[in-house]
């Protein structure tokens, strides 16, 4: 092969890997400017004042309180929905399936559900749960909503960090003679914690940003209070974006508002995400098995 | 189970013989329970299938009502949505096809943008490089779809109408720029997985035959990572269909097909999204919005069975199948 010719390929081959380069730096910089540019905007809108009070003036003024804490309830709910039924079905993947008709059905179920749209489970949560169980446009149809839209997150991260634990762990403990649920409850369960918990912060991340399904199901334009029981409805920030940005009189006039607003959503969920990478690669560092 | 009798032995020396009895009995009870807790598990595993099961019957309970009066034809072909009018019309064809425009063009944004951010991940990166990158692109896959929709609504659409002097910056274009940037994660993060998981021993052979890094990522890596890839890219334009804040906030909403990308449109998800909240339950048009549930559910299930089978019908089997 003549030196001229392995020049040719090799300058190529800079072309090619120049170009994939380019691709990485624009995709970064449009998530790298988008977040500077709310950051920018929005940061004069934050204050004491707008995080810890009510929307005043028809909500031209004040802050956003009421929708912080609506976004908590839903997302705590939610939580509280899939992370029980989330780590049971992964521990049945991991720890009881066997290969079989049975477990591809399972599988298949879970693949699909994690592929729904998220407005389709707004619909479904109002035929099911604000229609069929009365729950009527309240935290709780809100909360059963989000949770099974986060269950195939939990269920994922669930399984792998189970997957994680070696076998050895498994086979030391069931040959002291300790049963298969001792064994899943004291040996398996405590070394995938970290691994859980990653995929619980990933799912209320996933859950605090969500719109389409708590629009008909959950969330409302304004709150004189915080909501006293299950059965009230919210406001929440995702929402709260939307209607000021889209259905306000004064849209213009809220500018600096939803700024604001994006901003302390932003930083809540990407904050959560960040917190479960950080605590995943360290995790990975550090695993001793 | 050897172990039990074992350890009754070396105990029954120190212990009087009548402590056999309840240990017996105590094995038998837990095997007892332990199949119980084995059933709750299977139980909760099948849970999701349950799930898949009540959504499919709820949006059909809820939207075949609708075919009582309106033909399927009508409905899936019919030109005009006009769903408050009197006598209203039902056609979504032309919600279809803003779904489809918005998400063949965010998909043709999305797709070489997605695959060469994995391909830079994957192959051009140093190890610390990608150690920081990737984590950056699924933080990019956390960005809440409101808030895209936002900067779609108030930062692009402007500058949109000022650059090309066009009626709304509210269209096609947009939404499917915001929906890329949605999409190009998913994809990203998935051909990467991909890639990382072709064996080593394929890349070192092509690498010790002369070929340079390119050809070997060409002829070996991408070949064995096609279908990861291929999954990832379905996904990933399957999420693009199926969102809703982003062609909500910045299709424009305008019930037409769009003959440029300058045009306005109203996808799938932003119809249901836009109207049920003015729609009386039980409705006509309720019933309406439900029926396009049930199509969005059919597509993006068609989406994900197709990613399901190429995943499995292009999977690299060992060093074997190259």
């Amino acid at each position: 092969m003549s030196r001229h010719n392995l020049a040719m390929r090799h300058l190529r081959q800079n072309l090619a890997f120049g170009l994939f380069r380019l691709i990485m730096l624009a995709v970064l910089g449009a998530l790298g400017g988008i977040l500077v540019y709310v950051f920018i905007h929005g940061v004069g809108a934050i204050s004491w004042e707008f995080l810890t009070q009510p929307p005043k003036n028809s909500m031209t003024a004040g802050g956003i309180f009421p929708a912080i804490m609506g976004t908590l309830y839903l997302t705590v709910g939610a939580l509280l929905v899939a992370l029980p039924l989330g780590v049971s079905a992964a521990i049945y993947l991991s720890e009881y399936a066997t290969e079989g008709r049975a477990l591809r059905i399972v599988r298949l179920g879970i693949q699909n559900l994690a592929g729904i749209p998220s407005v389709v489970f707004g619909l479904f949560g109002l035929a099911l749960f604000v229609g069929y169980f009365k729950l009527g446009v309240s935290i709780a149809a809100g909360s059963l909503t989000l949770g099974l839209l986060i269950l195939p997150t939990i269920i994922g991260a669930s399984e792998e960090a189970l997957r994680q634990v070696p076998g050895t762990f498994r086979e030391a403990s069931l040959g002291l003679g300790a049963t298969r649920w001792q064994t899943i409850r004291k040996v398996v369960l405590p070394a995938a914690l970290p691994g859980i918990l990653t995929g619980s912060i990933l799912g209320i991340g996933r859950a605090a940003g969500e719109t389409a399904p708590i629009m008909f199901t959950a969330a409302t334009f304004y709150t004189m209070g915080l909501p006293r029981s299950p059965l009230d409805q919210v406001m929440a920030l995702p929402y709260h974006i939307y209607v000021l940005a889209t259905a306000g009189t004064h849209i213009e006039q809220t500018r600096p508002l939803q700024y604001g607003t994006v901003l302390v959503l932003i930083s809540l969920v990407l904050g959560l995400s960040l917190v479960a990478i950080i605590i995943r690669t360290r995790m990975r560092k550090t695993k001793q098995w | 189970m050897m172990q039990i009798p074992q350890a009754q032995a070396i105990t029954g020396s120190r212990v009087p013989a009548m402590a056999a009895a309840p240990l017996t009995k105590r094995k038998v009870t837990s095997t007892v329970r332990e199949a119980r807790i084995r059933r709750v598990f299977v139980a909760a595993g099948f849970f999701s299938v349950i799930i898949m099961g009540l959504i499919i019957l709820f949006l059909f309970k809820e939207g075949l009502g609708l075919f009582s009066t309106v033909s399927v034809k009508d409905f899936l072909f019919g030109e005009f949505w006009y769903p408050t009018y009197d006598p209203a019309d039902f056609g979504i064809f032309p919600l279809i096809m803003g779904s489809v425009a918005v998400a063949a063009l965010s998909s043709a944004m999305a797709v070489p943008l997605g695959v060469g951010a994995a391909l830079y991940l994957g192959e051009v990166a140093s190890h610390r490089t990608r150690e920081i990158l990737k984590p950056a692109v699924e933080l990019l896959a956390s960005l809440p779809s409101v808030v895209l929709g936002f900067v779609g609504m108030v930062v692009i659409a402007p500058l949109m109408q000022q650059w090309w002097d066009i009626p709304t910056g509210l269209n096609v274009l947009n939404a499917s720029m915001m929906l890329a940037i949605m999409a190009i994660p998913t994809i990203a993060s998935i051909s990467e997985d991909a890639l990382h998981a072709v064996p080593r021993d394929l890349m070192e052979a092509s690498l010790a035959l002369g070929a340079t890094r390119l050809e070997t990522l060409t002829r070996v890596t991408i070949p064995g990572a096609i279908s990861g890839m291929g999954t990832g890219v379905i996904l990933g334009m399957s999420r693009a269909m199926g969102e809703t804040m982003v062609v909500l906030m910045v299709a424009g909403g305008a019930a037409q097909i769009p003959t440029s990308i300058f045009d306005s449109v109203r996808p799938l998800p932003a119809t249901i999204a836009a109207e049920m909240g003015e729609t009386p339950f039980g409705s006509e048009h309720y019933h309406a919005l439900f029926a396009i549930g049930i199509v969005l559910f059919l597509l993006t299930l068609g989406f994900n069975l197709v990613a399901a089978y190429v995943s499995r019908r292009f999977q690299q089997k060992g060093a074997a199948t190259l």
